[in-house]
């Protein structure tokens, strides 16, 4: 088991108080806290190594490509990817959807296809594909979610067919933390040979993750949520596909050769290998620095012991929220189907009080539709207050959420 | 001339069918900006000052002590500044 208590040290902003509170972070589904070990190398990167990567001979730019490339290869490792080249950095969850979206789809999608989601997708695996029906034809069908909130696979079987050109599922829902079982989507969505598209922006930062073993095609990710600096995501996407598929964004970077022909006074163009196909000018060099350091530091913790902790966490909560009288948790009681997330409710108080009451005492938490409008309105809930857990998070914090979570009772 | 702004760091509006309107004060004039809207506005309860229930004119809401408030029912932001003017100028 991973200790808390020495993770904590780790995490200089967890020593603030807010409102004369120790501050208790909830929120992590949203966004992860930084150690000063991911801290320290976005510091060490500006003032030692910064450069532009593959583009100068000069040794600061030979030793940020060296890191560039290295941050790949840890991601690569990380998920269990064949290699680098299966590794496109991106800004995040929603552009690595984008990238598969535009650069995927744009081409490869028609009238008379169909792309299957989910209703308890986060908006950034809806909106992109609901703006490029519109414009390729094809039709977009919603799985529906079971009552407890776990999602309904008769229903995933019934809708795919020979037409599904790919499924897009998320591994974990971002509003009840309900972990899909994408093995068996990716297993029945390739019999049809259709491909996969995982949204991981909630499971990549708390469980072990195997590309290989879990056969998806493309898996998106951010580093934020993984204690990493905002602004660097991923794109895992098996090589053989991405060497297939047409370049995202053109530019610098991604392209080998650029040659004008005076004859036909255009232009021809060869790509660069991948992942640089897919990573037009110049990237986020330091966001993925400060990403292969929280990769780093996350092996080093172990995701086993990562998901151990959530589990223990999420149990230890759910069970202290039953004994309060007016708060209700949101989707499925059992613990064991879900990672990390917890969503509910207050009688007679909106997802808004909830939250800046507990703010009031240092508590931060979630309030709203969390980008996941559909799932409410199937459940017609207004919108829903989200506690989420992460390495840093303790017991003692969660009998401090309870006592405030009491309080706001009597109000 | 002092302004709303004065006063108001952030405005946010939620979604959904009830479109709440958040009113984030800013943080060196919180104190002030409570101070003049409890004067204002009727106190239909009070949570061991932390929160609390109001009315002014029609507008029901709630003010908290950490120097936010949360508008329901207005039909728009341009509601919303009017009751602001009212409460805080």
């Amino acid at each position: 088991m991973l200790d808390p208590y020495k993770i904590r040290e780790d995490f200089p902003i967890l020593k603030r108080k807010i409102n004369n509170h120790p501050l208790i972070y909830f929120d992590n589904a949203a966004t992860s806290q930084k150690p000063k070990q991911v801290i320290e190398v976005i510091k060490d990167f500006y003032e030692n190594h910064n450069a532009n990567v593959h583009r100068a001979v000069h040794t600061l730019s030979q030793e940020a490509s060296e890191l560039y490339e290295k941050a790949h290869e840890e991601v690569a490792k990380f998920i269990n990817a064949k290699g680098m080249e299966e590794i496109v950095f991106v800004r995040g969850t929603t552009e690595a959807i984008n990238l598969v979206a535009y650069a995927w789809g744009c081409h490869d999608l028609k009238k008379g296809d169909e792309v299957i989601v989910s209703l308890m997708e986060h908006h950034s695996n809806i909106v992109p594909w609901e703006i490029l029906s519109k414009t390729r034809g094809f039709d977009l069908k919603y799985v529906e979610v079971n009552n407890d909130g776990t999602l309904n696979y008769e229903d995933f079987e019934n809708k795919i067919s020979n037409k599904t050109k790919i499924v897009c599922i998320s591994h974990v829902s971002n509003v009840s933390g309900v972990v899909n079982d994408v093995k068996k989507i990716a297993r029945v969505a390739h019999e049809y040979s259709a491909l996969v598209l995982v949204d991981g922006a909630q499971s990549v930062p708390h469980l072990p993750i195997n590309a290989k073993d879990l056969d998806m095609d493309f898996l998106a990710f951010s580093g934020h949520k993984m204690l990493g600096p905002t602004g660097i995501g991923v794109l895992y996407g098996k090589r053989e596909i991405l060497e297939e598929m047409e370049p995202f964004q053109g530019g610098g970077e991604m392209i080998r050769e650029v040659s004008f022909n005076p004859v036909t006074r255009r232009c021809s163009i060869s790509w660069n290998v991948l992942p640089w196909k897919f990573e037009a000018g110049t990237p986020n060099v330091c966001g993925g620095v400060g990403l292969m350091e929280a990769v780093k530091y996350l092996r080093r913790i172990g995701m086993e012991n990562v998901k151990a902790h959530e589990k223990m966490l999420t149990e230890y909560a759910m069970q202290c929220m039953r004994e309060c009288k007016k708060a209700k948790i949101y989707g499925p009681k059992d613990a064991s189907v879900k990672c990390g997330i917890i969503p509910f409710g207050v009688d007679g108080l909106s997802s808004h009080d909830v939250a800046l009451f507990l703010d009031h005492y240092g508590v931060m938490i979630r309030s709203g539709f969390h980008c996941a409008q559909p799932l409410h309105q199937i459940f017609k809930l207004k919108s829903s207050a989200r506690i989420s857990f992460y390495i840093y998070n303790t017991r003692e914090e969660i009998d401090r959420f309870i006592e405030v979570l009491k309080e706001i009772e009597q109000v | 001339m002092v302004s709303i702004e004065d006063y108001v760091a952030r405005i946010e509006e939620t979604c959904g069918e009830e479109r709440d309107f958040i009113v984030i004060f800013k943080y060196d004039k919180k104190e002030e900006a409570i101070a003049k809207i409890l004067k204002k506005a009727k106190i239909e309860k009070s949570i061991s000052a932390i929160i609390f229930e109001l009315a002014f004119k029609d507008v029901s809401f709630r003010l908290y002590g950490t120097g936010k408030a949360i508008f329901r029912n207005l039909k728009d932001k341009g509601e919303l500044q009017k009751v602001l003017i009212d409460l805080l100028l």
